[in-house]
């Protein structure tokens, strides 16, 4: 018998025998019914995405816990499941928006209150923004992608009223507020908590949750567990049906996979392809999944140093990876694949689309044979992190560039070095995943393939034809030009493609496995569980 | 007495200067860059740079080592980069978690493992011996991760007769208030019977294949001073003087083997304790140890460096209490100057 | 959790101090012991016979496997045990009875040179010890003292981490958490035998201290090290699996039974067990014939037994 049956009989045969205990119980089934039990593999090191370091699962925290400005609507995907809606946005703290030719405007929705009862003004997001724009690190550049740099931009005009200048036209400015980064804090309360050494009280949000959000961290143990219930006083959006959360950290993934299968636990996000191709067939839990908007699975080469510098070596190795191979045995089928294109010179400006690269063992001969490389050795490495995806992908790869006289060592990064390797750019080859919030192909090429030379870029590739597509597609977009941004997509596109100092493989997909009695999931660009939409029941 | 102990103490002063030291380089030789890593995502060579002045590590390594050391003599362990918690404050409150695990495997182990080695000393040779020796030498021949994820496999997910591996407690009780920091006995004292319940159910398979993990050396020590012990010249007059098999093992032999088996448990207890590190990641299990290998994995120095030196006190003064207690039991140790 | 079990002091230690075995047995009389401990304990004997099987498994294992151990082939993947793969197919299709032979080489490769390393270090470091006494033991105890008040398998993480995931430094981290055991026997024997007469007799015919110590004491307690020895091998193993559990173990797709137990653990609750329960029956065999090994060593070695 399951434990929940048993909880279900045993409030039976109390409501049948006894008059005092049925309340008791019956108050803890309608608490569970309450309660998500969300289980992943860790949990958040910091509640604040604001803070030093802050991983992912703290954003999944600062998502829930502060409100925007303006957040995305939703939509219904053709499969039925729900997104996002990348082009449309709607109030959150905000009840109108204003944009104007040099600026935008925001009305604050009267009545909002922090979590502690203090009204929130257009002070709090002058503030708020501020300190996004300030604190140094991650939040810094994130603001800045949409062109959102000094304090002097934002301006608080009355208690309602708030106001951003734009320093220039940019596209991704209104979608750069809608991201976790620009939430609005309760800056009475953060003041206060300020001290000489840490005046943006970073020290006291890193543990605390100081927002007017619909949810707030009652209970935080790192690495254990986080507990949220709900602000009863939101006004960002509809009111949650869940009480309370309580998100535990199962590192072993098969554990998770036992705990969501016997219903122990409702939710289990971001499992593996393997898990979700599994769990769906048996059919006892519900499973979504979605393409993870922007990103991909590539195999990344260093094009600064030899002997990925030349392209002929490259592209042997594009044609000679086992795509195929990868799709069925590492990803279990369950994957959009990014190869076998009509040409490597695309003619849509779909993003990700499929490179005109597809296995063919003859051709990546005959380019290493004109390349003049002779045999060559090296290094393939990955992220511990993501060995689930990456290690059988590896393993193929290495088996397949034996083929064509590329001897590989496998390299293994433990998760936590995986972003100082990356930041050295000394691996000559690696297999990487990377995805943009902002869902634009320029986005994604400014990161990767520009001359800011970012993390992101791993392969080192800098070059002025590439940069001159990716500036005229930011240009052009913020012109609303078209046509002209067509072109230079499909120029960046097709340089990134036909260079090859990434070689794509797939988009992956996001899965999540939960029990049937939870509905309201959706797709975030952040990759985190909105709790706000979910309903048990 | 009292200078004979503070002689040993002095003894223990350069142990644990030298696992400061050691400690200490190793952390700094680890791969990672906290750094670069709590820099997050596109970060700039200015921010990692300011990141890395903000935490010190621009310092020169002896510079970084005095302010180290100087930290440590006034009890400050340093925070943990990634959890941003005091590193003392967060040993403290994992501590009881591992402690509450190892004892009770412990405890469970010897209940199994020295029953086990007198029947294979009393029986020498004979098929219970052998039969004992297998048995015990399997326990210790799986890796104790792989016979945890088995357990859990057998008896939650098939048989369903254990709880969900979720940590200490279900995900809906609520932890008794902290007074010994040990789930079972606060839980107790405060007349909670259903957490009792609840942390007791969630603490038998981890402590279960803790215990299969160290019945082999337990049984071996048992065996080996038991036979010491009946091969000796008192149980021999003992036995010699008409006295009947039971009351010669129980009561004479039993007793002196126990000695040296009770002398090394305490040092046992701190090993189990500091390398339940599997275990505690296979059952999500709030502990020390797991804390200890995230924070390693992350190049975050402070809880490593923390946990290490935890450890190493911990070890040091239950040796030393064993040695003071051996001096008291049997006088006729002389402790080591 | 390996150390817990090398970090306890040998059972010797608590047994009333042995007298040093007879200075040179007679080898028949050895010989005629060794047949006599065997026959009696039947345990004894499959150990030795185990222990012959997977040395040789680790010689001639890569030239018997009925499949290339590294091949994949993705279109057989995940497939139970059938006639063509004996032991099923892993992740990548790859034949895992044919793994599970050719790890035995490695495993046993990373056995025996952490034992011999360690040995090596901690063997003669522990010898030199309590044969001059003194500083020399002063200095060894208290570096033996440091490392054995580490938390063990957290420092043979921290080695492996710092040092990187390389079957070297998989023995060096082992060896070195070992290293306070060995000195401690070893220091322990040649204490008792350092006034003992061959000794004394090696003294005055003019040997120096190297020659006493490596010519006379160290042959004349190696059975009891090879206890040691025996019982090392296995944690060796284990702390290997240990460390591929935490992600620190040796690179794919290199097959050995630790790394493959590690990642066939994860497809336990899916269903697919025989991923990891044909290494992880191969490793415990192998841990279990060492260790018996030891336990027989230790009899044959036991002066007590000898009456």
């Amino acid at each position: 018998m399951k434990r929940r049956d048993f909880l279900k009989s045993a409030t039976a045969l109390a409501a049948g025998t006894a008059i005092s205990t049925p309340a008791i119980f019956s108050a803890e089934a309608q608490s569970r019914k309450e309660t998500l039990l969300l289980v992943s593999e860790s949990g958040p090191n910091n509640l604040d995405i604001h803070g030093v370091g802050t991983n992912r699962p703290g954003y999944e925290a600062s998502w829930n816990c502060y409100d925007r400005l303006i957040t995305h609507a939703t939509k219904t995907l053709p499969d039925g499941t729900l997104s996002y809606d990348r082009d449309k946005f709607v109030p959150e703290l905000a009840e109108d928006m204003n944009v104007g030719d040099m600026s935008v405007t925001f009305k604050l929705k009267k009545g909002a209150k922090f979590q502690d009862g203090t009204p929130v003004t257009a002070k709090d997001v002058k503030w708020s923004f501020d300190r996004a724009v300030s604190v140094g690190g991650f939040p810094v550049v994130q603001m800045k992608a949409g062109s959102l740099e000094k304090p002097e931009q934002f301006v608080a005009v009355d208690d309602n009223t708030f106001r951003v200048d734009f320093l220039k036209k940019n596209r991704l400015t209104i979608p750069d507020l809608a991201v976790i980064v620009p939430g609005i804090y309760n800056s009475g309360l953060l003041k206060s908590k300020a001290t000489e050494k840490d005046k943006w009280a970073l020290e006291y949000t890193k543990s605390n949750t100081a927002g007017s959000g619909a949810y707030k961290v009652t209970s935080w143990k790192p690495g254990v567990e986080v507990v949220y219930e709900r602000n009863d006083a939101w006004i960002g959006g509809k009111l949650p049906e869940l009480k309370k959360v309580i998100w535990r950290t199962i590192p072993s993934g098969g554990n998770r996979r036992a705990l969501m299968e016997r219903g122990d636990a409702d939710i289990s996000f971001d499992l593996p392809a393997k898990d979700f191709v599994e769990m769906k067939k048996e059919g006892k839990l519900k499973l979504v999944s979605n393409t993870i908007g922007n990103g991909m699975y590539s195999l990344e080469l260093n094009v600064k140093n030899p002997p990925f510098n030349n392209e002929k070596v490259r592209q042997a190795i594009a044609y000679a990876l086992p795509y195929q191979k990868i799709i069925d045995a590492a990803m279990f089928g369950h994957a959009k694949p990014l190869f076998g294109g009509p040409s490597n010179s695309v003619s849509t400006i779909d993003w990700p689309q499929a490179t005109g690269y597809k296995t063919d063992l003859a051709m990546a001969k005959k380019l290493m044979a004109e390349s003049g490389a002779g045999p060559i050795e090296s290094t393939i490495s990955f992220d511990l992190g993501d060995a689930v995806n990456s290690e059988p992908m590896a393993v193929l790869i290495q088996e397949a560039l034996g083929q064509i006289g590329i001897k590989l060592a496998i390299n293994k990064v433990p998760g936590a070095n995986w972003r100082s390797e990356m930041a050295k750019k000394s691996m000559p080859m690696m297999v990487n995943f990377f995805s943009g919030w902002l869902d634009y192909p320029e986005y994604f090429f400014f990161w990767c393939y520009s001359k800011l030379n970012a993390v992101f870029n791993t392969p080192s590739y800098v070059d002025p034809a590439m940069d001159a597509f990716i500036d005229g597609a930011y240009a052009a977009a913020a012109i609303g030009d078209k046509e002209k941004y067509a072109t230079d997509v499909k120029g960046f596109i097709s340089k990134a493609y036909t260079d090859v100092p990434r070689v794509p493989i797939f988009q992956p997909y996001l899965n999540v496995a939960m029990q049937k009695n939870i509905s309201g999931y959706q797709y975030w660009f952040h990759r985190q569980v909105d709790y706000r939409k979910l309903v048990k029941g | 007495m009292l200078a004979t102990i503070g002689k040993r103490l002095l003894t223990v002063i350069p142990t644990l200067i030298g696992v400061v030291i050691v400690t200490f380089l190793l952390t700094r030789v680890l791969p990672g860059d906290p750094a670069v890593y709590f820099a997050g995502p596109a970060a700039t060579p200015d921010s990692i740079a300011e990141i890395r002045k903000g935490l010190g590590l621009d310092k020169p390594l002896p510079e970084q080592f005095i302010r180290y050391v100087g930290d440590l003599a006034h009890g400050n362990f340093g925070n943990s980069l990634s959890t941003g918690r005091p590193v003392a404050t967060e040993i403290a409150s994992r501590l009881p978690a591992s402690a509450e695990l190892t004892l009770l495997g412990l405890i469970v182990s010897l209940a199994i493992a020295v029953p086990l080695g007198i029947l294979a000393a009393v029986k020498q040779g004979s098929w219970i011996d052998h039969t004992c020796r297998v048995v015990a030498t399997a326990g210790v021949s799986l890796p104790v991760f792989f016979t945890g994820l088995l357990l859990v496999y057998a008896f939650y997910f098939q048989l369903g007769w254990a709880p969900a591996p979720l940590g200490r407690l279900d995900a809906f009780a609520s932890a008794p208030p902290n007074i010994t920091g040990l789930y079972l006995i606060d839980s107790l004292v405060t007349g909670q019977f259903e957490t009792f319940r609840s942390a007791l159910s969630q603490l038998i398979l981890p402590v279960v294949t803790l215990a299969i993990f160290s019945l082999a050396p337990i049984a071996r020590m048992t065996r080996a001073s038991m036979l010491a012990v009946l091969a000796s010249e008192f149980v021999r007059t003992a036995r010699a003087s008409g006295l009947d098999t039971r009351t010669v093992i129980i009561t004479y032999a039993f007793r002196n083997a126990m000695l040296p088996v009770v002398t090394t448990l305490g040092m046992v207890f701190s090993f189990l304790l500091g390398a339940n590190v599997l275990v505690e990641k296979v059952f999500a299990w709030p502990g020390i140890g797991s804390y200890a290998v995230e924070a390693l994995l992350q190049s975050d120095f402070a809880p490593v460096q923390g946990f290490v030196l935890t450890m190493a006190v911990l070890y040091v003064a239950l040796n030393l209490v064993i040695d003071i207690l051996y001096r008291v039991i049997d006088p006729r140790v002389r402790l080591e100057g | 959790m390996t150390d817990t079990l090398n970090a306890m002091p040998p059972v010797t230690d608590n047994a009333p101090p042995a007298p040093a075995p007879a200075e040179k047995p007679e080898r028949n009389s050895m010989l005629r012991h060794t047949r006599y401990v065997m026959s009696e304990n039947p345990v004894t004997g499959l150990a030795f016979a185990l222990f012959a099987l997977i040395a040789l498994f680790a010689l001639i294992g890569p030239y018997i496997v009925p499949h290339d151990p590294l091949a994949s082939d993705t279109a057989a993947a995940l497939q139970p045990p059938t006639w063509k793969h004996w032991f099923g197919t892993d992740q990548l299709g790859r034949d895992i009875l044919s793994r599970v032979v050719v790890a035995t080489r490695l495993d046993f490769i990373i056995a025996i040179t952490s034992v011999a390393l360690v040995f090596a270090m901690g063997g003669l470091a522990g010898i030199a010890a309590g044969y001059f006494g003194g500083w020399t033991d002063r200095i060894i105890s208290r570096l033996s003292d440091t490392i054995m008040a580490f938390p063990l398998f957290v420092l043979a993480m921290g080695i492996v981490a710092a040092l990187g995931n390389t079957v070297t430094n998989i023995v060096i981290a082992t060896a070195i958490i070992n290293f306070p055991l060995y000195v401690r026997v070893a220091r322990a024997e040649a204490n008792v035998r350092r006034e003992a007469g061959f000794v004394q007799a090696a003294r005055l015919s003019g040997n120096g201290d190297a020659r006493i110590l490596l010519g006379h004491i160290l042959p004349n307690i190696m059975p009891i090290m090879m206890v040691q020895i025996s019982l090392t091998m296995g944690y060796a193993i284990l702390n290997a699996a240990g460390l591929s559990f935490i992600g620190l173990g040796v690179k794919p797709p290199t097959p050995e039974w630790g790394i493959m137990v590690a990642e066939g653990a994860a497809n336990i609750i899916s269903g697919e067990w025989w991923i990891a329960l044909f290494p992880g029956a191969a490793l415990m065999l192998a841990v279990f014939t060492f260790n018996l090994l030891g336990d027989g060593l230790r009899d044959l070695v036991d002066p007590q037994r000898r009456t």
